[in-house]
């Protein structure tokens, strides 16, 4: 028990920067997400290729090889190593932003085109009726109502991406299992500090599930009455 | 329906059988890492080779008993031990008071000392002043990280699960320098990806004697192991495999 | 062509353990999940309480640390057991049955999720029509519940199955000579990382595509005796 909380300020450093990777990651995933899920549901199907390669490729595989052929693999190339994006990819923290974002982009992208294709056509329609560009009703419609019908499923996503920042450690990083492992290297007490690794995940993952939750409600005041379109077969 | 069943059963059987190989009285179960040439690594077909299996293999014969060897990961490879999924490490691993609280050691089988590798012709200095600011590479749950940690405190740390990723982050320029002993930075340095890099100041001599670690209570298995060490040095067996790696004596 | 340096037999052992670990959990983790959603559904307080617990905590913490939780954590408790029984054998889990462990307990945990939705998902009436056939209980849940549940949750298996399969991946770290620590001893050997995690990310690829057109059959066959009320 003093072990534990003679450590314990190393655990939160470590936790910090799990929250930090986690946050990082699902914001830029985002950023992939959206171009990707409007280009999957293109009519075009050379527009569609491009996403569904990239989000094929990237939840086929374990996000632990992704990242490893992102850390180490690419430092293999000489030219990469000179190139402009080397102070980036020489830093593990920015390697591993990179590779989780990637990852849950494509999962994101797939959630996302599963809420663009539940909008009830009724309101793409009125949306044109009303003289809506496709750039305006792309913004003002389409994304709007699939965030909120893609919420819960995306949330599931949060969650699986704050579990997934665990392999950050893998390559150096110190975050909450990184640390875990490297205090568990000096005194072998492996169950009580994985444990208590366990511990602040479960906490973090508990103050992200709420969060959504606030956000949940809060995205529902403002599309009263609540969306039931997904729920009920047509 | 029913052949789902059936194969759940069927590798439900499978699961079982692969946790309860029977173990015969007289084999020695041998932890150790297989990353950590030119000590201990694994070929390409799947087999340990190395220094440190060698001296297993003829201390095993010393003994009369047969060497039945365990791959683990090194941040592992003392919880293995006291978990009993195997009976001793011969891992080139050193003996420290840290670790003698956890395990027994026998008789030490080489000498360590500490030491840096680097780029050639780098400004580096080899002491706290000089590396202030800089990055150091280490292996996690060694002594060459615990050097770094305590005697390095104005350079960054970074800790890797092998020491080969140690390498191979050194060699794309992530690292300033690697500590590591001796021995295995001088394997390194003599690989064609370790041409453009070179010692970086003198050894760091910590007393550091390479052991065998035993379970506190095998206090038997510690005496036959020192034992056959003093035979196989004595025999000239221990020559023989020390020539095959090194110029030079490691005792 | 790519030169894999002879390290081409290596990988293709490491994906078919993958496989075998997979398969393994995968049974494991069926039958984790089965028992946890009938105690979710049984009513009973302290069963319905282990159950949430169990799958809250096991969704809330990185499978990662449940392999390095199980893989070491494990071995201590179980040894410690047996030394209170005044054995002072060791207990040996072997890095397969520790990885099967670690997964299976991660995929049990979702599956019961699954099949909890699948069960309630049966109508009612159902049962009650087969008890009013003169069907036992065993009887009823076997030939009525059990087949609709499977058509009903295989999908959602299915995906836990794909992402399984992935995960096989983390327990290399606890030392099991899977497709991912194959990678890793050839890439200490040739220095060549980006060849060797290409090749093992082309590797899961197509394993995952094998196993996406395998359930595919799989849910067809389920619902061969099935034809949706609306016609869609």
């Amino acid at each position: 028990m003093d072990d534990i909380i003679e450590r314990l300020p190393e655990m939160l450093i470590g936790a910090v920067t799990t929250i930090e990777l986690t946050l990082l990651a699902l914001a830029f995933g985002i950023c992939l997400a959206v171009p990707a899920a409007l280009a999957r549901t293109s009519r075009l199907w050379w527009v569609r290729a491009v996403p569904y390669a990239y989000i094929f490729v990237f939840r086929g595989s374990p996000l632990l090889v992704q990242m490893f052929l992102l850390y180490y693999g690419l430092s293999q190339f000489e030219w990469i190593r000179s190139s402009m994006l080397w102070p980036i990819l020489r830093e593990p923290y920015w390697c591993a932003v990179i590779a989780f974002a990637l990852n849950t982009g494509a999962y994101t992208a797939e959630i996302l085109r599963g809420g663009i294709q539940s909008i009830p056509k009724g309101e793409i329609e009125a949306a044109k009726a009303c003289g809506m560009s496709p750039a305006l009703m792309t913004r003002r419609i389409v994304l709007p109502r699939a965030f909120r019908i893609a919420w819960p499923a995306y949330g599931n996503e949060v969650i699986f991406m704050l579990k997934g920042s665990a392999l950050a450690s893998t390559i150096t990083l110190l975050d909450i299992t990184g640390m875990a492992r490297s205090i568990i290297a000096e005194n072998y007490l492996s169950l009580e500090f994985f444990g208590l690794a366990g511990v602040l995940y479960l906490l973090i993952s508990w103050a992200f599930m709420r969060i959504l939750k606030i956000v949940e409600i809060h995205l529902s005041a403002h599309l009263a009455p609540p969306p039931l379109a997904s729920a009920t077969p047509e | 329906m029913k052949t789902w069943i059936r194969s759940v059963l069927f590798l439900g059987a499978l699961a079982v059988c692969g946790s309860g190989a029977a173990q015969a009285k007289d084999v020695l179960r041998i932890g150790s890492e297989g990353a950590y040439p030119p000590f201990n690594m694994i070929d390409k077909d799947g087999n340990l080779q190395g220094f440190d299996i060698d001296i297993a293999k003829a201390l095993c014969d010393e003994m009369k008993v047969e060497c039945k060897f365990v791959t683990q990961d090194w941040d592992g490879i003392i919880p293995g031990l006291l978990a009993k999924k195997y009976d001793a490490i011969v891992a080139s691993m050193s003996d420290t008071p840290e670790r003698r609280k956890a395990v027994a050691f026998s008789n030490k089988y080489y000498s360590n000392m500490l030491r840096f590798a680097a780029p050639k012709g780098t400004a580096l200095k080899p002491t706290a002043e000089g590396m202030k600011g800089k990055t150091i590479g280490a292996q996690r749950a060694t002594i060459a990280a615990q050097y770094a940690k305590e005697k390095f405190k104005g350079s960054e740390l970074k800790v890797y699960d092998t020491q080969e990723n140690a390498w191979l982050d050194l060699g794309a320029g992530r690292t300033d320098a690697v500590l590591a002993d001796m021995l295995v930075a001088y394997e390194w340095l003599n690989t064609p990806e370790g041409q453009n890099y070179a010692f970086l100041g003198d050894s760091f001599d910590i007393d550091d004697h390479i052991a065998i670690a035993v379970r506190k209570q095998d206090k038997d298995l510690v005496k036959k192991l020192n034992a056959a060490i003093d035979a196989i040095r004595a025999n000239g067996t221990y020559a023989k495999i020390n020539a095959k790696y090194f110029p030079f004596d490691i005792y | 062509m790519i030169d894999l340096h002879g390290f081409g037999s290596q990988l293709a052992m490491g994906a078919a353990m993958t496989v075998e670990i997979a398969l393994g959990a995968c049974a494991l983790g069926l039958v984790l999940g089965l028992g946890t959603a009938a105690m979710r559904l049984s009513g009973i307080k302290p069963l319905v309480g282990v159950a949430k617990t169990y799958t809250t905590v096991i969704r809330g913490i990185p499978e990662l640390l449940v392999v390095l939780l199980v893989y070491f954590g494990s071995a201590r408790i179980l040894t410690g057991i047996a030394e209170s029984f005044g054995s002072d054998d060791y207990v040996e889990l072997s890095p397969f049955v520790a990885g099967v462990i670690a997964l299976g307990l991660t995929f049990g945990a979702y599956a019961s999720e699954v099949f909890r939705g699948a069960f309630l998902a049966v109508p009612n009436g159902q049962l009650e029509a087969a008890r009013a056939l003169g069907m036992s209980q065993g009887h009823a849940f076997r030939r009525i519940l059990l087949p609709q549940v499977w058509r009903i949750a295989l999908p959602g298996l299915g995906n836990l199955f794909l992402v399984l399969l992935k995960d096989t991946s983390l327990v290399s770290v606890a030392g099991m000579e899977e497709l991912m620590r194959k990678t890793s001893i050839a890439v200490s050997f040739t220095k060549e990382p980006f060849t060797f995690y290409a090749v093992a990310t082309v590797m899961y690829l197509g394993m995952t595509v094998i196993c996406t057109a395998a359930l595919h059959i799989m849910e067809r066959r389920a619902n061969l005796g099935y034809r949706p009320l609306t016609t869609a």
